[in-house]
């Protein structure tokens, strides 16, 4: 992400999407660890840390992962990340307003669907976490609010910080990331133009056929549930 | 544009700042504010153009690259080459009213040269000297100057026009190793440069492919999305919307938004501006996400100082 990748434009698209992307599944993974062991009230900054550290360090210790093994990473997602996550929020804000003119099938469906494609997807990212350091900013928010935004940042050597942002939100099953936000860029809501040219073509159904064709074909690719 | 915060400014610095304003403000009438992407068709070829070229030749470089070289010989690499860039990013914090930012890219480039051994060794930011994100499209940003249209180039990937144009002086001065003189050793340092960046982003291009229904859209909404986001040092609040509710009740906070396509002109003091370029825009894609009520990334006033 540095300024040398700009220069260096045919990787800058990869690596400003892609790289960023790793680190948010590997942390927004670890946010949703934690969650489980603690109470519901544990901060969420501290959530996110415990979860990113626990994370981080199944990574770093199993082999199978580093080597690409997607039956082992989803595993871990499933079991460690996605409990922290707010699916059906996270839709909503990818799909913006058209998300109004839904019926609750549609949504269920369309939820399940970007789920699917985002854990399969992001879920790769995090066999590409090597050797960055990550910290978790002190949170920044009044003690009643029901929504705040988590600040870390990914250090590499001899390239600036990538700031990463969770979204949270507070349930009554405790904090949930609704969104997460790599160099200013909500992997979430980036969606929403795609995803609206899709509505536009098809209308919402057309939208879920193609999320619904691509995780088959990943799927079959991949193996794995 | 909105440019009038640097007139209150410039009778206290001089007629050379005042001289780069105006040459600023004269790019700035060059460029659209909120495009659109005209050049789509075009773009949408280049970009596999450059995504094949990647394929059948960056990609498989980079993997035997990374096959042959431990871990440790690819990050002093990294850091040589990235080492020439923090004089250059100095100079533009410095272009952009930021000295105490252009003082610490000094003292990293000087630390790196000498104590990280020409730097091969990035202690700098081992001492708090953290690497910054500046080039001169952002300073031009800073100024006023306008992105223009998204043009996704050859080799260099997406671009706004005003970053294209800022893009031959950006990396001269980023890669000042390149006034070797001998041809042959200045060759294989640029393929050294481009496969070991290369090298760092492997594998994740899969992410990319795999997660989105169409790459070039999600990749141009990117780009523009994080330039602007660099333009305005991250300056810029989320908030969200609840698409739940209908639309009366769920524009909290919306009606104060300023204009998030114009954040080159989005100083301190600017942020009450009103969304003047964005009316009746809703069809063009790019507004997808810097207008409107269905936007979630918006400029508040009084909240500009919210996200570090």
């Amino acid at each position: 992400m540095t300024r040398k990748l700009i220069t260096l434009g045919l990787v800058a698209t990869l690596a400003a999407i892609c790289v960023p992307a790793s680190f948010a599944a590997g942390e927004s993974g670890s946010a949703a660890g934690a969650a489980q062991a603690d109470a519901p009230e544990t901060a969420p900054d501290v959530l996110v840390r415990h979860v990113t550290d626990e994370v981080l360090d199944i990574v770093r210790n199993d082999k199978a992962i580093q080597s690409g093994d997607t039956r082992r990473v989803l595993e871990l997602v499933h079991e460690r990340v996605l409990p922290h996550f707010n699916f059906s929020r996270m839709t909503m804000l990818a799909v913006g307003k058209d998300w109004r003119g839904t019926t609750p099938e549609q949504q269920t469906r369309l939820t399940n669907a970007f789920r699917s494609l985002l854990v399969r997807t992001y879920s790769n990212a995090l066999t590409q976490y090597r050797d960055q350091t990550i910290d978790v900013k002190p949170l920044r928010a009044a003690a009643g609010d029901n929504r705040v935004k988590v600040s870390t940042e990914v250090r590499q050597s001899g390239a600036q910080p990538i700031p990463i942002d969770y979204s949270l939100e507070k349930t009554a099953q405790g904090w949930k990331v609704f969104d997460v936000i790599v160099a200013g860029v909500s992997l979430v809501t980036n969606y929403r133009g795609e995803f609206g040219d899709r509505i536009r073509a098809g209308g919402i159904d057309g939208l879920i056929a193609a999320i619904e064709t691509r995780n088959k074909t990943l799927e079959s690719r991949q193996g794995g549930q | 544009m909105k440019r009038h915060t640097h007139t209150s400014t410039t009778s206290a610095v001089p007629a050379r700042a005042r001289l780069f304003a105006a040459m600023m403000a004269a790019l700035a009438a060059g460029c659209a504010t909120t495009p659109g992407d005209p050049l789509e068709p075009y773009n949408r070829a280049m970009f596999s153009f450059n995504e094949k070229l990647d394929k059948v030749v960056l990609k498989p470089a980079a993997r035997a690259y990374v096959a042959v070289t431990p871990a440790l010989v690819r990050t002093c690499v990294g850091n040589f080459f990235s080492n020439f860039n923090d004089p250059w990013i100095g100079l533009n914090n410095l272009l952009q009213g930021k000295p105490t930012a252009a003082i610490s890219d000094v003292a990293r480039f000087v630390v790196n040269s000498t104590a990280g051994i020409g730097g091969l060794f990035d202690v700098a930011s081992g001492i708090r000297l953290l690497k910054h994100d500046e080039d001169l499209g952002q300073t031009l940003g800073h100024w006023g100057v306008g992105e223009g249209i998204f043009l996704v180039l050859p080799f260099f990937g997406p671009h706004t026009l005003r970053d294209t144009l800022a893009l031959p002086l950006d990396m001269t001065a980023d890669d000042s190793w390149k006034i070797v003189p001998h041809v042959s050793t200045r060759n294989v340092m640029s393929a050294l440069q481009i496969t070991n960046e290369r090298s760092r982003a492997l594998g994740l291009e899969r992410t990319l492919e795999e997660g989105t229904l169409d790459q070039y859209r999600y990749a141009r909404d990117f780009y523009l999305q994080q330039r602007r986001y660099r333009v305005l040092d991250g300056n810029v609040p989320v908030e969200y919307e609840d698409f739940n509710l209908d639309e009366g009740e769920a524009g909290s906070g919306t009606q104060a938004e300023a204009s998030s396509g114009e954040p080159s002109g989005t100083q301190s003091g600017e942020t009450e501006n009103p969304p003047e370029t964005q009316s009746g825009e809703t069809g063009n894609p790019l507004e997808i996400q810097t207008g409107e009520t269905e936007n979630q990334l918006e400029i508040q006033s009084g909240e500009t100082g919210e996200n570090q």
